[in-house]
């Protein structure tokens, strides 16, 4: 990584320059005004200030114990802060509600509605008659590429599909933000990457601003418009980082030196400047001689 | 590979569906040989002496059940003074009937009436124990299940009750049995207030159980999609805990069975329990085997069939074979999409 030669992560060609004013010129969706949460007299999120605008993705990285989740649990309302103030669409959060929807990593979906009724659930406590609810939830099914599942109840999907119908459903409910806590982080890597894809088109065809929590560094560029790195002890913004990887994304540019000179900077900010050595273990034989392996 | 599928013995290993009807056959076969054997096979216990013939021994009489001991000696004695033996053959005491005796009794409880007039036949004693444990069960469940939901959802209902329904079930619900004759008569409401005892403080606690061990994910994801408190109730709760709240209630009226015999014994004894009693008392035991056995196969029955329809109402379990509700639903799907265009 050292002898690789990688421009500054903070250089933008003007087509990426121009994106981002494009970006900061759209109303803000998710206000972040000092968000202090302390918890058993331990400070989980220090001072965080940020603005999400509509139509961004944004990242959330850190490593783990520096209260990611607990940030977008906060903005969620399923959990409380302790100072600060947390703003959707001018109007402070207070308590869970369906202009937040959220995708979990663990899987949500209700096992007793089929995907269907799944979708339908948000439609429905929003007071639509079940015959909207149907043909509305079918579109978002649809969307997610689902529709020969509506039937299916929801151990009869792999775990992929579970999340792409838990999108469907936190989507139906048009939330002005997306919440996502590690929704991939179940997966295996091949499907991870498909949902990757799939979350990027949907993105593009659906007017949601969305906040991703994830510890996977590829993932945060891969997906980012600007990512958040947290910091732990104490947890506070260590740098809101505007990805300067062109869009459309795909998974070939994961080599590009734009790519990894993003992800090396993360990488810098989470365990420090230069490659962190593993800690040498004491040597102690338990092997025939002559048996060495390198 | 194949030599370590076809072991019987793999800790959480899985049984072939033929071995399984196998075991399951064996399951009750087993035992059932093994009262066959101590009945049919002489000397195998059989400690006593069916008479056929007295010979000079006074006081034995034909068909009479003596002590092989008694036996023995009289017949030495019998020997001793040069008078004819008693001969008989070995069997078991009269309160161990062999198995044809039971299912010759199992038919005959049914077909012929009471010993005595105003006395039940063998069904109508069923049945008037399957109104007192229904009654019973239903009248707990009505209060105790809404209940056990509520202390399970809210800190609030299982601080306000939990400890007292904890503190209460530790008392033997027949230890109320005078006290509910007193104030309930001598009839069927006493018995079913010991039902509605004996069900009740267990089952609050059972079902607030299986309710605090639902998915919180679940209540977080509903409450994201604007779910409040009454939708995040009725709409996540109660469906989500339905299945298992449905075995319980299957475990409960297992219960509530064991604490029918007792419930009868209250007040004027009724029921199964008088047919058990009064049989013993005229010590036709084959007809107390038979009674006891059909407690044991309406339960399991009932058991079973209740098993069978939980899987027909429950379509989302893994388990469940699609039944008919959800056939239909899949065929509508299946339709919908041949009509789409490709």
């Amino acid at each position: 990584m050292s002898t690789l030669q990688l421009p500054s992560y903070r250089e933008q060609s003007p087509a990426v320059a121009e994106r981002f004013a494009k970006l900061k010129a759209r109303p803000v969706i998710l206000d972040v005004q000092n968000l202090t949460k302390i918890f058993h007299a331990h400070t989980t999120l220090d001072r965080i200030s940020l603005q999400v605008h509509r139509r961004e993705l944004m990242c959330v990285v850190g490593p783990s114990g520096c209260g990611k989740s607990t940030f977008i649990r906060i903005v969620a309302g399923l959990e409380t802060l302790t100072s600060g103030a947390v703003l959707v669409d001018g109007r402070p959060v207070n308590g869970p509600g369906s202009d937040r929807g959220m995708v979990f990593q663990g899987y949500t979906l209700f096992p007793w509605l089929t995907v269907k009724r799944n979708v339908m659930f948000g439609l429905q406590l929003g007071g639509q008659s079940s015959t909207m609810a149907e043909s509305e939830a079918r579109q978002w099914i649809e969307l997610v590429g689902l529709g020969k599942f509506e039937e299916s109840y929801p151990h009869e999907l792999s775990g992929g599909m579970k999340q792409r119908v838990a999108i469907a459903r936190a989507l139906a409910n048009k939330p002005r933000i997306l919440l996502m806590d590690e929704p991939y982080g179940a997966l295996d890597p091949t499907t991870r990457g498909r949902m990757q894809s799939y979350l990027m088109q949907i993105w593009r065809q659906v007017d949601v601003t969305i906040l991703f929590v994830t510890h996977d560094l590829d993932e945060a560029v891969l997906l980012s418009d600007r990512i958040l790195v947290l910091g732990t002890n104490p947890s506070q913004i260590l740098e809101l980082i505007e990805v300067p990887v062109p869009r459309p994304r795909s998974v070939e540019q994961m080599l590009t030196p734009e790519f990894l000179a993003t992800k090396h900077r993360i990488e810098e900010l989470i365990h420090g400047p230069g490659e962190a050595e593993p800690a040498t273990l004491p040597r102690i034989r338990l092997t025939m001689a002559g048996d060495d392996v390198e | 590979m194949a030599g370590h599928s076809q072991r019987w013995l793999v800790p959480y290993g899985d049984l072939s569906p033929a071995r399984q009807l196998l075991l399951v056959w064996l399951s009750f076969l087993l035992p059932i040989a093994a009262w066959s054997v101590v009945s049919y096979v002489p000397f195998v216990w059989h400690p006593q002496v069916r008479i056929t013939d007295p010979g000079g021994v006074s006081y034995f009489t034909k068909d009479s059940l003596v002590e092989r001991k008694t036996f023995d000696l009289e017949n030495a004695k019998m020997a001793a003074a040069g008078q004819p033996a008693a001969i008989g053959h070995p069997a078991n005491p009269v309160f161990l009937p062999a198995p044809h005796e039971v299912a010759v009794a199992f038919h005959r409880g049914f077909t012929t009436p009471p010993r005595r007039t105003g006395e039940k036949w063998l069904h109508e004693s069923l049945w008037q124990s399957v109104q007192i444990i229904a009654w019973g069960f239903a009248i707990s469940s009505i209060l105790g299940v809404p209940l056990g939901i509520l202390c399970g959802t809210f800190p609030f209902f299982s601080k306000l009750t939990e400890p007292f329904v904890d503190f209460t079930r530790y008392m033997p619900a027949p230890a109320f049995g005078a006290l509910a004759v007193a104030i309930l008569g001598i009839y069927d409401p006493p018995k079913i207030a010991i039902i509605v005892v004996g069900t009740f403080f267990q089952q609050v606690l059972v079902i607030a159980n299986t309710v605090r061990k639902l998915d919180p994910a679940l209540v977080e994801a509903a409450q994201t999609l604007g779910a409040n408190r009454r939708e995040i109730l009725f709409r996540v709760i109660v469906p989500g805990t339905m299945v298992d709240l449905y075995n319980d209630m299957r475990i409960l009226l297992g219960w509530a069975w064991t604490y029918l015999i007792v419930a009868e014994y209250i007040g004027a004894s009724s029921g199964i329990t008088f047919f058990i009693n009064q049989q013993a008392k005229y010590r036709i035991y084959d007809n107390v085997f038979a009674a006891i056995i059909m407690i044991g196969i309406m339960g399991f029955v009932t058991d079973r069939v209740l098993a069978v329809i939980g899987r027909q109402i429950f379509p989302w379990q893994k388990t469940a074979k699609p039944g008919l509700l959800r056939s239909l639903a899949l065929a509508r799907q299946r339709r919908r999409q041949e009509a789409l265009p490709a």
